[in-house]
């Protein structure tokens, strides 16, 4: 009986596994299609095959693909849509990760780069940037001056809401929301300082995606990329990290390195995107909270989903903004109406019950 | 007999204070040892410098002929198991999966678990009593069935050192015998060491052979339990009356206090 059990046991887990490729493989295909609908919704109609026909020419570059193709649509998916689609998708991606990480370092499931302060820190940072029109590093400067931002503001939340006994979750939240407070007034200071490069930190501050370039694309896509490669190399120290330091220490964690290189390489994703995009809140809380329940809270599955995941959401979000809505409302407005109610609805489940 | 800890002459400070002071011990395989003593006598210390969790300040530690500072991480998981005090589980984890968390240090950081794995993890868990909520949450199970859990997970590290810190505290009577039970049957049959700190003065003599007896960061006795259990160190190390003897019944010695 026991041998059967654990036959069974064996089969379970197989399963398990192969369901997880089921899921990214479906995701994958749901993404595939949402970048294809949303390249061919907006001002100009494309129907969706010759989206397909242009994406497929570029990338195998047989310009007869194109056939008798309209001479602009190439131009539209290509150079206007292709690059907007992609920075939010990556986006999506790479604020959903950096949210299960923090998540599960803090072991606080409302954390998330924008309730951490972390955003904040990084657009104060990149607001730093752009008004003194630092461009030492060409086109990287800004993200590195948000990378910056977001990591001191991190440190000093934690350093604020550190107690005797760890990271409590009130705490934190409490002092990544009084942390970003300060930096808002300072990004207005900032603003009020700013005369001509004003309407350059105000475009940006507003969270959009319009008017990104392949640049921006690589850009996030190299840091996402990065995060995401690490996140998953961690994924299962962070499971052990759940049961308390003494617990994963003796289970073969480093506790004082692993931790700092995660919040670290989570800093750096949001930031990145940050800097990009603007401030988009609550997609790194919304995206882990919804996928936990579907794949339980083991990282090495959720962190591919939340990735897939956050890329479909945020790239739809903005589709519809972009492309269905009579007026384009800044993005960042728009995960905000969704996902603040979304956080008061958890933060006031975990007053009325002790269970996550 | 094999030694496993060569403890020499450490010292531990917290905040300034010496909660460690020139501890020297020799723990050898196929025992099981009690550490004992009042609160804030510095047993949780002592199991986190055996556990290198933290590192002593002075003296030094040697695991099995080698300084303990020199084996990785990764090693030692699979050398020393520890049942904490606190246990406290952040996010729904299945009872299971958690048990599998102590397969860990076994699988490469990438596999899935093995044939082997899975079986020891059903085997354990069968033992332990805990397959009868082996696909709940465990954020939703009790504490004392939360601790059992905790105690399959550390059992399937398979390690030859079994480090229990105040393991037993909330569980009833029943599970805590069984799980005291499981653990000496670890220490004759494959020559396991076992470290346990304990409040329960009669269940560390029906299950340990040996009794180390702190007070204030230092030893203050220590023992085969025969030699060691008597009306005069219990007074001396939690300065109450008592009243020592040998129960048939038991087979050990057992201790009443005097109210």
């Amino acid at each position: 009986m026991t041998k059967k059990e654990s036959q069974a046991g064996t089969f379970h887990s197989i399963h398990g596994s192969l369901s997880l490729w089921g899921q990214l493989i479906l995701l994958s295909l749901l993404l595939a299609a949402v970048i294809i609908a949303s390249a061919g919704l907006g001002y100009i109609k494309i129907p969706f095959m010759d989206v397909v026909r242009v994406v497929l020419s570029k990338i195998s570059g047989h310009a007869t693909l194109l056939g008798d193709m309209d001479k602009l649509f190439p131009v539209v998916v290509v150079d206007v849509r292709l690059p907007r689609i992609l920075t939010a998708a990556i986006v999506g991606a790479g604020l959903a990760i950096s949210g299960v990480v923090f998540q599960g370092i803090l072991l606080n499931p409302l954390a998330d780069p924008y309730t951490l302060g972390v955003s904040a820190g990084a657009a104060f940072g990149a607001s730093l940037g752009i008004l003194f029109n630092i461009s030492f590093m060409g086109t990287w400067s800004v993200p590195l001056f948000a990378f910056l931002g977001a990591l001191f503001t991190l440190l000093f939340v934690i350093y604020l809401s550190a107690s005797s006994g760890g990271l409590s979750s009130n705490n934190l939240i409490l002092s990544g929301i009084i942390v970003a407070a300060i930096l808002s007034a300072g990004i207005s200071f900032l603003k009020y300082v700013a005369d001509e490069q004003v309407s350059v930190i105000i475009f940006w501050l507003m969270g959009s995606f319009g008017s990104k370039t392949w640049a921006d694309v690589f850009l996030v896509f190299i840091c996402v990329s990065f995060g995401f490669v690490v996140f998953i190399y961690f994924s299962r120290d962070l499971n052990l990290l759940s049961l308390g330091n003494r617990s994963a220490s003796s289970l073969g964690v480093d506790t004082k390195r692993m931790p700092l290189i995660l919040l670290i390489t989570a800093s750096l994703v949001s930031a990145v995107c940050v800097s990009v995009s603007g401030i988009i809140g609550f997609v790194g809380l919304l995206i882990p909270h919804m996928m936990r329940s579907f794949t339980g809270p083991d990282n090495r599955k959720l962190i591919p989903v939340s990735l897939l995941t956050g890329a479909i959401l945020l790239l739809f979000a903005d589709t519809v903004t972009r492309a269905i809505l009579p007026h384009e409302i800044p993005i960042g407005v728009i995960t905000a109406l969704i996902g603040g109610p979304f956080f008061c609805y958890i933060f006031r489940k975990r007053q009325t019950a002790k269970v996550w | 007999m094999e030694r496993v800890f060569e403890i020499e002459r450490i010292s531990f400070l917290y905040n300034g204070k010496k909660v460690i002071d020139d501890f020297s011990m020799v723990l050898e395989a196929g025992m099981s040892y009690g550490v004992l003593g009042p609160n804030g006598s510095g047993k949780t210390t002592l199991v986190d410098l055996i556990i290198n969790h933290r590192q002593p300040v002075e003296g030094r530690i040697q695991y099995k002929g080698e300084p303990l500072s020199s084996y990785t991480r990764k090693a030692l998981s699979r050398e020393i198991a520890l049942v904490p005090q606190n246990f406290y589980i952040n996010f729904p984890f299945t009872a299971r999966e958690v048990v599998m968390m102590g397969r860990y240090p076994h699988m490469p950081r990438f596999s899935a678990p093995s044939y082997g794995d899975t079986r020891v993890v059903q085997d354990i868990m069968e033992k332990t009593e805990t397959l009868a909520f082996e696909n709940r949450y465990v954020t939703q199970l009790s504490g004392g069935e939360r601790q059992r859990v905790i105690f399959a997970r550390a059992l399937a590290q398979e390690a030859p050192v079994l480090v229990l810190d105040e393991a037993t505290s909330n569980l009833d009577i029943n599970h805590a015998i069984s799980l005291m039970k499981m653990a000496a049957q670890r220490v004759r049959q494959e020559q396991k060491t076992v470290i346990s700190v304990m409040q329960d003065m009669n269940l560390a003599a029906a299950f340990c052979n040996y009794l180390i007896f702190l007070r204030q960061g230092k030893v203050v006795a220590h023992g085969p339990v025969n030699e060691i259990l008597t009306r005069e160190t219990l007074w001396a190390v939690f300065g109450v009356e008592s009243k020592v003897y040998f129960e048939p019944y038991l087979g050990s010695l057992q201790v009443i206090f005097k109210k």
